[in-house]
């Protein structure tokens, strides 16, 4: 059969979802970021809930995330995602409200925010991306950079003696009485993203039981910071991320009970 | 049952930041010589062996790639 005989559009079996706007990502080659972007898209349009979606974008990379999806945006302050994700919430309780968060947002200046949040048992949803780095800002440390990781701030590598410990958040909120859902994911190859986007599904339907905050994890790649190329930077997470942020579930109450 | 299948790849798009060449398990995508107007090589289908089975377009950042399948006997 010829190739041109099946480029035809009644055997398309996956194409780019209209959620997602025709605007070129800004992202680097091979970012993590975008293929987030993609599968958020495609579970709002699975779940056909794209005018009763509100994302909330953080400060860092992803900031212009109100470009690429098309819903609903607010774009908080740096790490207070959580917080107004709170206030949009409450004000539209029937609508789907997640916030999209970098580690250096979550993790750093937003500790606060997101353990509160958390505690109070928020129906939101959290996507966290966990790359161990500033990505926006030229590669700094960030808490949950991995000791010995060499980063701008830490040309010699982490020390735990200088620099403290890696910020290891997921299991730290999962001990939050509010918390109904957290999980850890990556989205490396297609069965990791597959995986991923089924998580971020049940995040959002968790959200939507009014039984406590969805907390989805992905351990992700800064190819840029860590100066490796994409696929590189792949094979390093997987040898070096994997170890210190397993993948999995942490914490389901419907399914624990 | 076997099936053949065919990417279409938005090339302007396209980052050339190989993810889909290393998730591609019939080695169907390779990058281009050529380059497209943001200067990156960008990947494109080579041979027969596409089977469609979407893993390239699944892990793709950029969001660039069609996937047709079609079932033969």
């Amino acid at each position: 059969m010829n190739i041109e005989d099946i480029k035809k559009p009644e055997n398309i079996v996956y194409r780019k979802t209209p959620m997602l706007t025709d605007a070129v990502m800004h992202y680097c080659p091979g970012c993590s970021h975008g293929t987030v972007h993609k599968l958020i898209a495609e579970v709002i349009e699975e779940m056909g809930i794209q005018s009763e979606t509100v994302g909330i974008s953080p400060v860092g990379c992803s900031v212009f995330a109100y470009n690429y999806l098309d819903i609903d945006w607010q774009q908080a302050a740096h790490g207070r995602a959580p917080s107004l994700a709170t206030a949009v919430k409450r004000l539209n309780p029937e609508k789907y409200v997640f916030t999209y968060q970098g580690d250096g947002d979550l993790a750093s200046i937003g500790t606060a925010e997101i353990i509160h949040a958390c505690s109070r048992g928020e129906n939101i949803v959290v996507i966290f991306i966990n790359n161990g780095i500033y990505g926006m800002t030229g590669g700094q440390m960030a808490p949950t950079t991995l000791l010995g990781m060499k980063t701008s701030t830490t040309p010699y590598g982490r020390d735990a003696k200088l620099n403290g410990f890696p910020l290891v958040i997921a299991p730290m909120v999962a001990q939050l009485d509010g918390t109904a859902f957290i999980t850890r994911q990556a989205v490396h190859t297609a069965a990791a993203a597959r995986k991923a986007k089924a998580a971020i599904r049940k995040a959002f339907e968790y959200s939507q039981k009014g039984i406590g905050l969805s907390f989805v994890e992905i351990v992700a790649t800064c190819n840029s910071g860590w100066k490796l190329s994409p696929v590189q930077a792949n094979k390093w997470m997987v040898e070096n991320m994997f170890p210190k942020y397993p993948l999995g579930d942490i914490k389901d109450i419907l399914k624990d009970k | 049952m076997a099936f053949k299948g065919a990417i279409e790849i938005d090339y302007n798009k396209c980052k050339g930041c190989s993810v889909c060449i290393a998730n591609c398990p019939t080695n169907s995508i390779s990058l281009s010589k050529l380059v497209n107007n943001k200067g990156y090589h960008y990947a494109e289908m080579t041979g027969e062996g596409c089977i469609g089975c979407s893993s390239c377009a699944v892990v793709c950042p950029d969001s660039v790639i069609t996937v047709y399948r079609v079932k033969i006997q």
